[in-house]
């Protein structure tokens, strides 16, 4: 894809450029405060994968790749299940149930939200790295078909 | 005021709806159906379910709207009309209407929206209004997601993995074929 950044659209590169941290800062703002808000792992995910969209659209999936390395996009996308299934393995050597919070501090309020946590911040990476990966690829794909035409 | 809201929003709804079947142009049908997630997503809110009209709005209306035209760019942008051959429209319109009077009957059984005395009401909600006091997360939603129903939303983070293995199976692998063709 022939990134926008190259084109005439300048209106574009200019004003949409400067979004991008802002619109990561917020995806991190609903991660964390997704105990006192409206919002968690998915939605932030979810924010974040849109602003790494809009760099994608941006800049290029080739310049993209540079920062969002094929290797590691794949190793996040399971780095969120594996964090997600952790948190229960732990509280199992912990001596409790699959995914009991309780045990995962000294008093069972505190178990419960360091295990909603960790659980969050896996349902985030995974979810951020997925989306993003599902759009490189796809754009990835349509590229290499151009250039074989 | 807000029930007006409503009206309007679900008549916004059905025009977006029956604008979405009749069209023809795939990319305009997309950017329609991101607006009629958006309109959703300000009927949850209304409803006071934020954290669903989030998901909506996040989701619906924006990363799915972006996959769905990267997948347009891929395929094609207008659908294919088949020649029109005479077709029975009686038999179709009469099992939808009768669907339609089957679910709309069902809904009379249906406690009022919002009863304090609905059966959903009685269950295990008064346990989740007071769950944080057990768990310390101020947000119900949050703590229900993730620690009540933690097995629930492993699955769906599983689901989620598994569509990207499945896109990554399907499409990803096309350059290392190539360079082991070449």
């Amino acid at each position: 894809m022939k990134p926008i950044a190259q084109k005439r659209n300048a209106v574009l590169r200019v004003s949409l450029r400067p979004l991008i941290p802002f619109i990561m800062l917020f995806a991190l703002y609903v991660q964390f405060h997704g105990d006192f808000g409206p919002g968690g792992g998915f939605q932030a995910g979810v924010i974040f994968a849109a602003a790494l969209v809009l760099y994608v659209l941006l800049f290029g999936n080739e310049q993209a790749r540079k920062v969002l390395n094929r290797k590691w996009m794949e190793t996040l996308v399971a780095a969120g299940v594996f964090i997600y299934g952790g948190t229960g393995v732990v509280s199992i050597f912990l001596g409790g149930k699959f995914l009991e919070y309780d045990v995962l501090a000294h008093d069972t309020v505190h178990g419960q939200e360091r295990g909603v946590f960790w659980v969050e911040l896996g349902v985030g990476i995974t979810v951020t790295a997925v989306m993003t990966t599902l759009f490189l690829t796809f754009v990835e794909y349509r590229a290499a078909r151009r250039s074989g035409k | 005021m807000s029930q007006a809201l409503v009206i309007l929003l679900f008549a916004f709804l059905l025009i977006v709806a029956l604008v979405v079947i009749r069209l023809r142009d795939l990319f305009s049908a997309v950017m329609l159906l991101g607006i009629f997630s958006l309109l959703s997503a300000a009927l949850f809110t209304i409803m006071d379910a934020v954290d669903v009209a989030f998901t909506e709005a996040s989701v619906g209306a924006g990363i799915s709207t972006v996959l769905m035209l990267a997948t347009l760019a891929l395929t094609t942008y207008r659908e294919e009309t088949k020649k029109r051959r005479k077709r029975h429209v009686l038999p179709p319109l009469f099992a939808v209407v009768l669907t339609g009077a089957a679910l709309v009957y069902g809904t009379f059984d249906m406690p009022r929206y919002g009863d304090p005395d609905a059966p959903i009401h009685k269950h295990v909600a008064p346990d989740y209004l007071k769950s944080d006091e057990r768990t310390g997360i101020p947000n119900v939603v949050t703590s229900v997601l993730a620690s009540y129903r933690g097995y629930d939303t492993f699955g769906e983070t599983t689901v989620i993995f598994t569509a990207a293995l499945g896109v990554l199976l399907l499409l990803g692998g096309r350059k290392k074929n190539e360079e082991e063709g070449s």
